[in-house]
């Protein structure tokens, strides 16, 4: 699969304070690319070369196979973090100037408002200034006119911020549905469930570097730290925990049960899950026995941590 | 439709729309009317106050001479004793003239005293003393045997007439009026960077603000939004400047009609000849003077230095407006810029009107960060052409020198937010 969005080796310093080193990344066309990192990581210097409002020191962006060109506005729908919209402007014409300036023609533009304004039942609202709506509904607009131009690329950042829970849904539902027509998107979010639940891939940055890039299901592979949650319904506990302490490390754990009489964290350490099983089943009835694979969150904070 | 033009048309647009811009578009004139017609009228209420002022001078000496006029009113106490008279004029008049019984009547020259506890009127104080003066005069004259009378009519009042080595008529007042025009268009060239510079800082500070900046600028270049926004402003004041220019054409004819008329109706019967004559020649005198005026070098050096003059300064507005995160933060940036303004409105006025062609003049019309203002009050004098040229280079070389300077400082201010920036920053944000 091509990619959409190549990074090489980008540099980009301030003055003394270098706020990316040496970034190199690459987004698969049609997925949902998960950029995270702490604050002050780097992402929003990163995602403004993409954009192309800053120039990188060192390194190469290619969109879509292309080395990066003022034309490539076009292709991509950018909603920054801090959203803004002219608050005096009619949001009519708001979004006709915005659709305009990447690049659509007054008819398109126009055509593809009343689109979205009747999805989102907004219709009422192209004659009402900015400063009229709620920040809800100021959102709404700031998303309709990121996609408006049809972008190849959506970058996104932190775009459930401000919505209530209703509306995050709608818009990421309408993420998604735009994911499936053939949008790449490139999400940047301290929402790690949403990044769990929407991301195929991710990318960590910390302190201006790339620290881990993949495909969602292999970065928890690479992270996953052979640990299982067993749930065991037995009559000599004592027994099975001088077995288990033998050959593993183990943790106190906790989760939803009916009646277990022990519930551990066990490390498997250099031995195979179905040792661990082996010994289980000589004490009892195994009702748990769950391999736990590290959320993005466990990740994220480990990575970081480190 | 490209970018740019787009840019233009919305901060246009967005001008000309603003309450403020449609108040002061249409009110402007009228309060510059309004405010004409109320000092008139206020100056003209003052005159219809009656001033009365007595008289105490038992020799008699000025006895006729004191003569009433619109707005004085003299009244001879002679005959009251002087404490009386002083008494009673401080009661009821706004002063008194006292004239004390001398032996030679030439010392009244210093010992005529004016008595009153407000400060004289400038125009009443002058006249005082050519009354006295001329009485004075007229009395010595006579006691050296000459009669005043004879003196009187050979006295001669000159004019003399100004003519050129071609041949042509002269005019007089001419450099007045050059002057005046000169000053005139400096002042609205000065005036218009103020307002209209602000306008695109304020711009520029309000789509920082509301973070609306980072949406435009991954459409378009930092570098296309500042001029477009420079532009578009400038095009809504130029509309202004067109608006008030009509309407104060509009205003005034209508306003000279009716008081015209008035006029009219009262000196019909009495139209003169004479009148005629004189109202004639002053048309023709204006049609001379408007030949001594280089009127298309006037204007076209007024579209060329404003030009160059706005933008120069306006990205100097947009380049502070994208360093600072509010108005009150700009202060400390704007004064550097108002100061070469101001400087040119004053050397202009007192270099220029002494001598236009003068070393000072001739410097201040080639640097130019003034020269937009000091040129425009040469030209009706007539520059050589190198002078302007050269002029016109620099201060176009400037501009885009200052414009690459103004979208450094543009690209880097505008995504900062937060804190005031020092002099230092700016300086290293050039280097990004």
């Amino acid at each position: 699969m091509s990619n959409i969005l190549e990074v090489q080796n980008v540099v980009k310093q301030y003055g003394d304070y270098t706020a990316l080193n040496n970034v190199s990344l690459q987004v698969p066309k049609g997925s949902i690319y998960g950029l995270l990192g702490p604050n002050g990581a780097g992402k929003t210097s990163l995602i403004r070369i993409i954009n192309q409002i800053t120039m990188p020191d060192s390194g190469i962006v290619f969109l879509d196979g292309e080395k990066l060109h003022p034309e490539h506005v076009k292709h991509i729908g950018y909603m920054p973090e801090e959203r803004g919209l002219y608050k005096t402007m009619k949001v009519g014409e708001q979004c006709l100037y915005l659709a305009q300036l990447k690049g659509m023609s007054e008819a398109e533009a126009k055509k593809q408002l009343k689109y979205w304004f009747e999805k989102f039942e907004i219709q009422g609202w192209w004659d009402k200034k900015i400063q009229e709506l709620s920040k809800g509904m100021a959102q709404k607009i700031q998303f309709i006119v990121t996609v408006l131009h049809q972008p190849k690329l959506l970058i996104l950042d932190e775009p459930f911020s401000g919505f209530d829970p209703v509306n995050a849904n709608l818009i990421k539902d309408e993420i998604i549905e735009l994911n499936k027509k053939g949008t790449s998107v490139i999400f940047s979010t301290h929402r790690m469930e949403s990044v769990e639940e929407m991301c195929d891939y991710i990318a960590l940055i910390h302190k201006s570097n790339k620290l881990i890039e993949g495909k969602l299901d292999d970065v928890k592979r690479q992270h996953r730290t052979n640990t299982y949650q067993v749930g065991i319904v037995t009559n000599n506990i004592e027994g099975l925990m001088l077995q288990l302490t033998h050959k593993f490390t183990l943790n106190q754990t906790n989760f939803k049960s009916l009646n277990d009489d022990l519930k551990l964290e066990v490390h498997l350490g250099q031995y195979h899950s179905n040792d661990l099983l082996s010994i289980l089943t000589q004490f009892g009835q195994v009702t748990h026995f769950v391999e736990k694979i590290p959320t993005v969150n466990d990740i994220f904070i480990q990575t970081v941590s480190q | 439709m490209s970018v740019l033009s787009l840019i233009i048309k919305r901060e246009f647009i967005a001008k000309v729309r603003n309450k403020s811009f449609i108040v002061m578009t249409f009110l402007g004139p009228l309060l510059i009317v309004g405010m004409t017609f109320l000092i008139a009228y206020l100056s003209s209420v003052n005159k219809g106050d009656i001033k009365t002022i007595g008289v105490h001078d038992s020799a008699n000496v000025f006895v006729n001479d004191f003569k009433n006029s619109e707005d004085i009113k003299y009244v001879n106490l002679s005959n009251l004793s002087f404490d009386k008279a002083k008494d009673s004029s401080n009661n009821a008049f706004e002063g008194l003239i006292y004239v004390p019984e001398v032996q030679n009547i030439s010392e009244l020259a210093t010992k005529t005293t004016y008595i009153s506890d407000d400060s004289p009127k400038m125009d009443f104080l002058m006249n005082l003393q050519k009354v006295i003066d001329t009485k004075l005069n007229k009395e010595n004259l006579k006691k050296l045997g000459f009669d005043a009378d004879t003196i009187e009519k050979a006295k001669i009042k000159s004019e003399v007439q100004f003519a050129k080595f071609s041949g042509e008529d002269g005019l007089k007042f001419l450099n007045e009026i050059k002057i005046g025009i000169g000053f005139a268009f400096g002042y609205l060239i000065m005036m218009f960077i103020i307002i209209y510079g602000n306008m695109v800082m304020r711009s520029v500070i309000e789509e920082k603000t509301n973070r609306i900046i980072e949406i435009i600028i991954s459409s378009v270049k930092p570098f296309q939004l500042m001029m477009g926004k420079i532009i578009g402003t400038s095009l809504a004041g130029i509309l202004q400047f067109l608006i008030w220019i009509v309407l104060g054409v509009i205003l005034m004819f209508s306003l000279s009609a009716v008081l015209g008329g008035q006029q009219e109706a009262v000196a019909t019967a009495q139209v003169s000849a004479e009148q005629a004559e004189v109202a004639m020649s002053f048309v023709d005198k204006l049609q001379l003077y408007i030949a001594e005026i280089p009127v298309a070098s006037i204007l076209i050096g007024f579209v060329i230095f404003f030009i160059g003059g706005y933008f120069l300064y306006s990205s100097f507005y947009a380049a502070i407006g994208a360093a600072v995160d509010s108005e009150t933060d700009s202060q400390q940036f704007l004064m550097p810029i108002i100061m070469p303004l101001m400087l040119a409105v004053y050397v202009g006025f007192l270099t220029v009107m002494n001598d236009p062609h003068g070393t000072v003049a001739v410097v201040f019309s080639l640097i130019p960060l003034t020269s937009p203002i000091v040129m425009l009050m040469r030209i009706p004098f007539g520059v050589p052409l190198w002078q302007l040229t050269l002029s016109v280079v620099l201060l176009y070389g400037t501009f885009i020198f200052v414009v690459w300077f103004a979208a450094k400082i543009y690209r880097v201010g505008i995504l900062m937010y937060g804190k005031k920036p020092s002099w230092k920053e700016l300086y290293k944000w050039l280097k990004y």
